[in-house]
């Protein structure tokens, strides 16, 4: 259908549109108007991918100068090819109303590991593997060695679209990862190199968090996207983890070890080259006497966006001279490294400030904050005229002289722990040093500066001021969007009490305690006998899960569940439990039923979805909170409260309820799906546990359905799934929860509308 | 020492070379026995028994209705004979019995009774003052072994057989005119049927669903403690099928060991014991019958994540896009490495991976059922799992192969964008739920009614209903024919009308009374039946064949002359016309006709 939003032409690929579409739609267009940034949560399963499309398509082709590009993060592969496959379907409803030929280019950009089709680079299974293999065939160096000496081997797909694929453009289509290798094959090219470079003329780019908020990577892949782009975030809830993780750098005995190896392979590279070439060493010392300003001048230009670890200072000036010969710069290197050695020598958990490590430095070791700042491009540039083929192998001096540059930059925002064994283990010496960032607003900065609009999107983003707060920027809409239904297809129940009149709850005073985990099996084994099919039940953390699954097992009451379903459950190795989800699924098919044991915050509950039978119930046991004892966290707790007045226990309880909420999210997808959501703790039932859930789900939490026992649970359960079971048409939908055009076209419809978004 | 003894019915002779030859020659005898007291049993079995009857067990003084004689356990039947006399005057396949029933502890009788299918019972009784418990004991473990093999054969074969005659009238029919009346035995009328038929029985069981294994089987065997110290477990065969379907490992130890190595109670004692271990799989003894299994169990895992998962939307290897580096993002929660497991977090994990596999086995248990007898089902499952059974078959580089990845990952991906209520209607690609009685699923149980019964009310209303539809009732003329048309037409098709020359001929239905056609009907399909035993003799081969083809001749002149002749008369009687079976006997002169060129062609070779 063609919708009017608000003067702008949108077509809708679809005959149908529900209503919270609409009105995301509307606050979406506000948001590019204005040019700003914008923070939308809507429920899972409303179709929010194809709104988001379809607006901002529209928008592309109605003001072409506006918005040049739609910058599409998401944060998994196979919701990166949905999004792919989401728009394809738009561009083909756009071909078949107008008749014209699309001429937008949208292409998904993926790691080499999907996108390779080198025989047998493509055969390696990870992906840090397929990087190294084929950088040792692409390297600059490596392929003007093969005109001298034919016989060394590189990549033909490469050698064929560096000759000839950057004259002739990418014609225009949807190209989804598989697209890109087929196109590729067929010309011979290689897909990797290819997307990255089409990226830049591309209407609409889709690739993952990683490629903009990573500077490492942001730096290499997005630098150049143009400045009137619209960057949207899918699925934002853990947007400021992901920053922070992108930041943080974690150094063990080994990093070092490895580390001490890297250095000696450098001296030695260094002492051969200087005998055979060291005009080159030379060349390298010139460029470092200009210092950086290439890039400087770029990006006062604004073609680039900038890089949080290579701060406007830094390139302003050349290179300190200290370590401006490659010998001198492997001897700072190595003082650095034993300076790390020794730190790493404590026998007490040390935890200092930025300023504080410098100020140590400099006292032991006389090492300036200067050269330590030039430490990450100093190296880069080095790698780059020893001609080092495999840069994986330098893994850990990179990481070594990255934290250097990190700590040497930011005074603010970062904290320094030195802890010399785990808490649990406290005879053994494992000392790690965690340099860990307090403040996602530091990756993400360049990203709202350099981009127009932002939109951060989620189906979990409650409460929503609290992102605005700790990504430090200013949105211009904020909304959170119900969802309309014509009957209620989500049933959140909070089950506070065993039938023994036992709270149950996963505190840490009481989660071991006998009667809790008994009334936990209870809860479950009486449900598997009510839900079909699937059910998939979230603890809070592995070892608690591990805990309860042996002291059920024990109690027999697994046994008996499984007179009921089939039991799978996470384990902490992906690919076990890739075979485990799969399992699940095919008994969840073929009519069996079964359970699926999982951990919140794991890999399963971030990213994979489970809809309709796969997941006709969730339970959640237990409020899943981070674990609270880590310095890590305390640290950025502190920050938290020091910077930005967020209180500790504000965000510990929003930090658990997103994750919660994200777990019970994952059953529900789209109106004709229903799922109960049971949220096993009585904790859940205070006001400010339960009002940090999204509003979608909050305004069907009832008085009723609060701390019940699980006999009242299985009364309400039952009556719910009973009625939930009996057919549901689009007629009953129609004009509720689900318009045609002339519906939504209606004055009375327009007035409701306009209710579903609650601004923030 | 070799001696030949001649065997009194066959008057062959048989040579005997080893000591036990005295069961042999009981053997024979037996079989002779068998050969002269049924004339029509089928040969081939008797050949079949010749080539594998061995006695297994032979128990003395044993007493049947009084009479002292000694028991014979072979490998298809029980066997007793009374003392001093050279024949088995009792003898049952274990196939026909249904259960064997011993005689409480404590009792004075050792007995042993035998129960059959046809509800017969023969009950022994074991005599013998000193072992006769041993005796007892020894018969009643061998049958217990024994009698599962063929019972499971027997009653598939029984249900097959009463299956087909409740589907099929017209068999049931030919089987009461040639089995009930005694024309061919019943092994001869069910030789050839179930060969016959095996091919459409195969997709008549199509039909039915598979049952699958619960996957709470080992729950359901809740030890019990014997008071001293002792376990107690308690095994059904279901059970133990249900261990086997899900463990094949377990069943090929079985079928190693027991009962050459153990017994079976000593292999399901070891199983327990060994399962204990397994569940926590840490200290599994090497010397444990099952570890081996326990490594099986462990390889198949690890082939099965090796394998990958053909749904790339479930593959936690490849979602996450880029990983960030070693050494990079904020380790929140407790680490856990491996070097710091506690032996109670191994167990714990060895658990979660038990149950894993558990539920694995038991649902790939289920599936295989289908592969394997249920093609059909197969089919109809969603295209996605069809692809996944493609690719599972060209596994081993399923990696690269990325050939069968994208229609797989295609599909999943529409799917996964697809919302149902925005699509106009599209035809659902459902699987549809094949129900034996729907009325049981769409009604449920429901009392007993009396029928609804309209009331005269009702059918008053409804005549007057008709009466008032038809009082405004006009009959549409103009498209009618012209009456003078219509009445050529009528005469054009009435008999000796134009069009009905070719139909003068009046057919058998007019002429003969119902009650005869039928038995007319149950005549052909009966002859038919033996004629095709007959001719399927030809080319006579072997002497299997020889014998079978002069059995058939005489069972062909015997049904001539109980049910053809008798018709015959019975057709005179009522003045038929004698040629209603005219073409019966010629069938059946042109099979004596080719019986007497064979016999005559016999007699030519042999002088």
């Amino acid at each position: 259908m063609k919708l009017n939003i608000e003067g702008l032409l949108v077509y809708f690929p679809y005959d149908y549109i529900y209503p919270e579409q609409y009105s995301y739609m509307l606050e979406l267009k506000r948001t590019l108007d204005a040019k700003g940034h914008g923070v939308l949560e809507m429920p899972s399963g409303t179709g929010k991918t194809i709104s988001l499309l379809s607006l901002i398509v529209a928008y592309q082709k109605a003001y072409p100068l506006e918005v040049t590009k739609l910058i599409y993060c998401s944060r998994t592969v196979p919701e990166i090819e949905k999004v792919v496959e989401e728009l394809r379907k738009l561009m083909d409803f756009y071909t078949k109303e107008t008749g014209e030929k699309n001429n937008f280019l949208a292409l998904a950009l993926s790691s080499r590991k999907n996108l390779c089709i080198h025989p047998e680079v493509s055969s390696l299974r990870f992906g840090k593997e397929v990087d190294g293999k084929c950088h040792s065939l692409t390297a600059s160096y490596i392929r003007a060695e093969r005109h001298s000496n034919p016989s060394q081997p590189v990549c033909r797909f490469y050698e064929e679209f560096d000759a000839v694929g950057r004259q002739v453009p990418i014609p225009p289509g949807i190209y989804n990862l598989d697209d890109l290798k087929e196109f590729g094959r067929r010309r011979g090219w290689c897909p990797y190199y290819l997307a990255r470079y089409a990226i830049l003329h591309a209407n609409i780019v889709v690739y993952s968090y990683h490629y903009l908020l990573d500077p490492k990577i942001a730096d290499l892949v997005s630098k150049e996207l143009a400045k009137k782009s619209v960057v949207v975030f899918d699925e934002a809830h853990n947007i400021d983890n992901v920053c922070i993780d992108s930041m943080s750098v974690n150094i063990t005995r080994r990093t070092l070890d490895r580390c001490q190896a890297n250095v000696d392979t450098l001296q030695t590279t260094i002492r051969r080259i200087k005998e055979t070439d060291a005009a080159k060493l030379q060349e390298e010392y010139r460029r470092l006497v200009e210092g950086l300003k290439e890039t400087s001048a770029a990006r006062e230009t604004d073609i680039y966006m900038s890089n949080p670890i290579l701060p406007d200072e830094v390139l302003q000036e050349a290179v300190p001279g200290n370590i401006r010969t490659a010998e001198h710069f492997v001897g700072f290197l190595k003082r650095f490294l034993e300076y790390l050695k020794a730190r790493l020598r404590v026998h007490h958990v040390v935890q200092e400030s930025s300023p504080q490590f410098l100020k140590d430095i400099f006292e032991k070791v006389c090492i300036d904050r200067k050269p330590l700042r030039f430490c990450a491009e100093r190296l880069r540039s080095l790698l780059r005229t020893l001609e080092i083929a495999d840069i994986a192998d330098f893994s850990a001096i990179t990481l070594i002289s990255n934290f250097a540059t990190l700590v040497s930059t930011y005074s603010k925002g970062f904290t320094l722990i030195i802890e010399p064994f785990e808490d649990r283990t406290p005879t053994i010496a494992n000392p790690v040093l965690h340099f860990s960032c307090m403040d996602p607003s530091i990756a993400i900065k360049p990203v709202f500066e350099r981009f127009q609009s932002v939109v951060i999107t989620s189906g979990t983003l409650s409460p929503l001021d609290i992102y605005p707060r700790i990504l430090d920027f200013h949105p211009v809409t904020m909304a959170s969007f119900t969802m309309t239904l014509a009957r209620t297809c989500l049933c959140p129940l909070i089950v506070g009490r065993g039938n023994d009149q036992v709270a149950m709850s996963s505190k840490f005073e009481t989660r071991e305690d006998f009667a809790v985990i008994r009334n936990y099996g209870n809860l479950l084994l009486e449900l598997s006998a009510v839900v079909p099919d699937g059910i998939v039940a979230f603890f809070t953390s592995y070892v608690y899960m591990e805990n309860i699954v042996a002291s059920w097992y024990e109690q027999g009451i697994l046994e008996n569940i499984q007179r009921n379903k089939l039991i799978f459950i996470e384990t902490q190795d992906a690919a076990e439990t890739s075979v485990a989800l799969e399992k699940y699924q095919e008994a969840c098919e073929n009519g069996r039923g079964a359970i699926l044991l999982s951990v919140a915050r794991g890999k399963v509950s971030e990213g994979i979805d489970f809809v309709h039978h796969f997941g006709r119930a969730v339970i959640m046991f237990g409020v899943p909170y981070v674990y609270t004892q880590s310095r890590i966290l305390k640290a950025r707790l502190e920050y938290l409260r020091d910077q930005y007045q967020i209180r500790e226990n504000d965000f510990l309880t929003f930090d658990a309820m997103r994750h919660a909420a994200q777990c019970v999210g994952r059953a529900i997808r789209g109106k004709t799906d229903y799922g109960l959501m049971i949220f096993a703790d009585k904790r859940y039932a205070r006001a400010d546990k339960r009002g940090k859930l999204p509003r979608w789900i909050q305004e069907h939490i009832t008085d009723g359905s609060l701390n019940l026992t699980i006999d009242e649970t299985m009364q309400l359960a039952k009556h719910f799934l009973r009625q939930m079971a009996q057919p549901f048409r689009r007629e009953d939908q129609l004009g509720l929860s689900l318009l045609t055009l002339e519906q939504l076209q209606s004055e009375d419809m327009l007035q409701k509308i306009s209710q579903i978004a609650q601004q923030a | 020492m070799t001696r030949f003894i001649q065997c009194l019915p066959c008057l062959s002779l048989i040579k005997i070379q080893k000591m036990n030859a005295v069961i042999n020659v009981i053997t024979f005898h037996f079989m002779c026995f068998l050969f002269f007291c049924s004339p029509l049993f089928a040969f081939s079995d008797l050949v079949m028994a010749a080539l594998s009857e061995e006695v297994l067990l032979v128990v003395k003084k044993v007493r049947q209705r009084k009479q002292d004689g000694t028991l014979y356990l072979m490998t298809e039947r029980i066997a007793w004979g009374p003392e001093g006399k050279d024949r088995f005057t009792v003898s049952h396949l274990y196939a026909d019995i249904r259960c064997q029933k011993i005689s409480p502890e404590g009792k004075a009788k050792i007995q042993l009774q035998l129960v059959l299918h046809t509800g017969e019972s023969t009950t022994f009784h074991f005599a013998n003052e000193s072992t006769a418990m041993k005796d007892r004991d020894a018969a009643k473990d061998l049958l217990q072994q024994l009698l599962p093999k063929f019972k499971k054969k027997a009653n598939k074969e029984l249900e097959e057989k009463n299956r087909m005659l409740q589907e099929d009238p017209v068999l049931f029919q030919l089987y009461k005119d040639l089995v009930v009346s005694q024309v061919i035995s019943a092994e001869e009328f069910w030789a050839n049927r179930l060969k016959l038929s095996s091919t459409d029985h195969f997709s008549s069981n199509n039909n039915k669903q598979e049952v699958g294994i619960s996957a709470a089987f080992l729950a359901d065997i809740r030890p019990q403690t014997d008071g001293c110290n002792g376990l107690r477990y308690n095994l059904t065969t279901d059970i133990i099928e249900s261990i086997f379907r899900t463990y094949p490992a377990v069943k090929q130890k079985y079928a190693e060991n027991v009962p050459h190595n153990l017994t079976e109670k000593d292999f399901w004692t070891r199983f327990f014991q060994s399962h204990y271990f397994h569940r926590d799989r840490i200290n599994t003894g090497l010397q444990d019958l099952f570890s081996e299994c326990a490594k099986q169990d462990e390889k198949g895992l690890k082939s099965m994540v090796v394998q990958g998962v053909k749904n790339p939307m479930v593959d936690l290897l490849s979602l996450e896009d880029k990983t960030l580096d070693e050494g990079y993002g904020s380790l929140t929660g407790p680490s856990t490495s491996n070097s710091s497991k506690t032996v109670k977090e191994n167990s714990n994990s060895a658990i979660i991976k038990r149950f894993n596999h558990h539920s694995a086995m038991v649902l790939a248990a289920g599936l295989r059922k289908i592969k394997v007898f249920d093609p059909e089902i197969y089919v109809y499952r969603d295209t996605s799992s069809d692809q996944a059974s493609e690719t599972s078959s060209t596994d081993g580089n399923s990696r690269d192969s990325d050939t069968f990845q994208p229609p797989i990952k295609k599909v999943k991906l529409q799917e996964a964008i697809e919302y149902e209520d925005f699509q106009n209607e599209t035809g659902p690609k459902t699987i549809a739920l094949k129900l034996k009685k729907f009325d049981r699923y769409s009604h449920g149980p429901v009392p007993l009614q009396s029928h609804h019964y309209s009331t005269s009310q009702d059918i008053i209303s409804s005549v007057s209903c008709i009466q008032e539809e038809m009082s405004c009732y006009k009959p549409c003329l103009t498209q009618v024919m012209s009456s003078s048309a219509a009445s050529s037409a009528i005469t054009a098709l009435s008999p000796g009308g134009a069009l009905m020359q070719t139909g003068a001929h009046q057919t058998v239905s007019q002429l003969v009374p119902v009650d005869i056609q039928s038995e007319l009907k149950h005549l052909y399909t009966a002859a038919g039946e033996l004629l095709r035993h007959f001719w399927s003799c030809f080319p006579v081969n072997t002497p299997f064949l020889e014998e079978k083809v002069v059995k058939m001749q005489s069972n062909l002149e015997r049904f001539q002359s109980t049910k053809l002749h008798p018709f015959q008369g019975k057709i005179q009687r009522e003045y038929l016309s004698s040629n209603l079976i005219s073409h019966l006997e010629e069938m059946i002169q042109a099979a004596y006709n080719k019986f007497h060129a064979w016999q005559m062609r016999r007699m030519m070779k042999k002088t």
